[in-house]
């Protein structure tokens, strides 16, 4: 039996949805426990939460040093629960923060790290990853070999989260002994650009993005319309963020990030390899471009050759209309 | 104030790639450049050098001999010197390996900054930054999209998060990692170009940094690729040409949302 560790991540207490998603996927891929770790102020809270995805355990560490400064004390409560666990996988949401806890912690104990996976099998000991390489051209498979602990980062939206109808999981408070070195690093500010209510761009299921056909900053008041109707976030290519007309945090593509959504609906960009692949293994793609030879379109599962800016009006109020 | 700067040669992305029969990206089929993450964090260094007078700029990089040129390309922005560490036993190392390597790389240099890119365009793993730094046994700030070096070796970044961002503080010695929102990377110049082919470069094989062939490479990696298989192409779906209106190409959006299950 395989036991599986998943570090959860949370909003002051919420878990986000890639967490319920990797809980989810660990209950159902795996032969053994499923344990969460959950650090930083509220895990206490996100703990009673857990359960529900298929979660026996919580191991939880709510110290303030999680918070105050970057990465290494995160890294000490990690190689914790991984001692008190005993597990020898442990899922992650692979983004970039989570990534970098992982990967100094799989030096610290001797493991392994596969980023970015989109699906898992467990085949004996071993969790067997498939991830999307060359900008989603291919696919291929990979494990931790040998006698490593196995870290696996997930994509979210790669696993749907599922109520397990089990109970509550037991909670454990982590003891972590922090060495000096954990507190070098000290966070001295946070800033939160937006407060747009939109879900975040990197585990959103609808993306709406929009590029240089929007023409202007004030294209995404109209991208963001739609994605609103959607419920969904807003995203962009290199064109609009090197424009200025959008931050660079919603830069899809390989420079910027790379999504999954179950729609992705591309507004006025023209599919250069270097965005597709940010966006290319989304479930389903939508496309409004104004060029019928777009190469987007050759992704996409339904085009719409027009001008954005006299389709999407029509396309939201009727959006809305049904929504009632 | 010495500043390292690796740097990888990878496949050009605007190419297509193939796997070798070891499962490996082919580096031997494709154009191979400078990972363009890597031209923000020199760009980055070269800023630092140019503002103040005791800084040196070194690249390094770990790759097959003719990673020669992308370290050529690396000086022609006006670094100071190369190390490069080639040895047939490197090909295939994942993260783990790579950071290894670098680390020891690193064991007999002066260093007080390294940057690198946040990722590189064929691995994508994001993992090395964090990886070398932890070999190091230093702190790292990742994802910097702005980066304060004072003369007191202090150093302040701001890490890109999905809403905004985190400032950090720490002090040298130090990994930091960049974003593309970090700068404007300059082009080389041409007397840049020229300067670069008489810059100290350094090649180094494992043994010359204290590894033995079994730290590095597949041997050496804590990951295997078990397979790699092309996905077939997409088959485009319905193309509809809007009318001018907006309401053709709106109604069939909404009808194809609401056949999906979207709305
Ligand atoms: C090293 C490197 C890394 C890169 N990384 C990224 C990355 O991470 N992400 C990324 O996106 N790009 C990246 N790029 C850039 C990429 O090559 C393209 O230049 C970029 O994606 C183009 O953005 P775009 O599609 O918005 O603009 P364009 O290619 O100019 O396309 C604009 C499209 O809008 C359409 N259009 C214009 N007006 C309208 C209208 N009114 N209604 C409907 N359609 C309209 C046009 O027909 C056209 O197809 C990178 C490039 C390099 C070299
Ligand atoms: N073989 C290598 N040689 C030198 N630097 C590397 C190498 N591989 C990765 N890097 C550095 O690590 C960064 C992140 O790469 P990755 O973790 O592969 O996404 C790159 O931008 C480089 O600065």
């Amino acid at each position: 039996m395989t036991d599986i560790l998943v570090l959860v991540e949370h909003d002051e207490g919420t878990p986000k949805k890639v967490s319920n998603q990797i809980l989810t996927a660990a209950k159902t891929v795996g032969d053994g426990d499923v344990i969460a770790a959950i650090f930083g102020a509220g895990a206490a809270g996100a703990a009673d939460k857990v359960g529900e995805f298929g979660a026996s355990k919580a191991l939880v560490w709510e110290a303030s040093e999680a918070t105050d400064y970057a990465t290494e004390p995160k890294v000490a409560a990690l190689q914790a629960a991984i001692e008190a666990s005993g597990a020898t996988v442990v899922l992650y949401a692979a983004d970039p923060f989570v990534t970098d806890v992982v990967a100094r912690t799989a030096i610290r104990v001797g493991g392994g790290v596969v980023a970015d996976a989109i699906d898992l099998e467990l085949a004996g000991d071993r969790m067997v990853a498939t991830k999307a390489i060359f900008g989603g051209d291919m696919n291929s498979k990979c494990q931790v070999e040998g006698d490593r602990v196995q870290f696996i980062g997930v994509k979210a939206n790669s696993f749907q989260a599922e109520s397990s109808g089990g109970g509550a999981a037991e909670v454990v408070t982590l003891d972590v002994t922090l060495p000096e070195s954990a507190t070098r690093a000290k966070i001295t500010d946070v800033v939160q650009a937006e407060s747009s209510g939109r879900p975040e761009m990197t585990e959103a299921a609808i993306i709406v993005s929009g590029g240089r056909g929007l023409g202007d900053a004030d294209g995404f008041d109209l991208v963001g319309q739609l994605a609103d109707a959607l419920g969904g976030a807003v995203g962009a290519s290199r064109a609009a963020t090197d424009a200025g007309w959008i931050a660079h945090n919603h830069q899809i593509g390989q420079t910027g990030k790379t999504v999954s959504p179950q729609l992705y609906l591309a507004n006025g960009i023209s599919g250069a390899i270097q965005h597709r692949a940010g966006m290319q293994t989304s479930q389903t793609i939508a496309v409004i471009n104004k060029d019928a030879e777009a190469p987007i379109f050759s992704i996409a599962d339904i085009g719409i050759v027009g001008d954005l800016y006299k389709v999407i009006p029509p396309l939201v109020e009727e959006i809305n209309k049904r929504k009632g | 104030m010495r500043i390292i700067c690796p740097v990888k040669r990878v496949p050009d992305t605007a190419a297509e790639k193939k796997v070798t029969d070891d499962l490996t990206v082919d580096r031997d089929s494709v154009e191979a450049i400078l990972n363009a993450n890597d031209e923000w964090s020199i760009e980055e260094a070269m800023r630092i050098k140019e503002s103040r007078s005791d800084v040196e700029v070194i690249a390094l990089c770990m790759g097959p001999e003719s990673a020669q040129q992308t370290v050529r390309k690396a000086l022609s922005y006006g670094l100071d010197g190369a190390i490069q560490i080639t040895d047939p036993a490197v090909a295939g190392s994942d993260a783990t390996a790579t950071a290894r390597v670098l680390a020891a790389a690193l064991k007999d240099e002066d260093f007080d900054l390294i940057i690198m890119g946040n990722q590189s365009s064929d691995a994508r793993s994001m993992l090395v930054p964090a990886m070398l730094a932890e070999y190091l046994d230093v702190p790292a700030l990742t994802y910097a999209k702005r980066l304060a070096v004072g003369e007191d070796g202090s150093v302040e970044a701001d890490r890109e998060t999905s809403g905004g961002h985190e400032t950090v503080q720490t002090t040298l010695p130090a990994v930091v990692s960049v974003v593309e929102a970090i700068n404007e990377p300059r082009y080389p110049s041409f007397k840049g170009i020229m300067a670069a082919k008489k810059k100290p470069l350094e090649t180094k094989d494992l043994a010359a940094i204290g590894l033995s062939a079994d730290d590095a490479g597949h041997a050496g990696s804590a990951t295997k690729v078990l397979e790699a298989t092309p996905k077939p192409p997409k088959q485009a779906g319905d193309k509809v040409e809007d009318d001018g209106s907006g309401q053709v190409g709106a109604k069939a959006l909404v009808d194809f949302l609401v056949a999906k299950k979207f709305i």
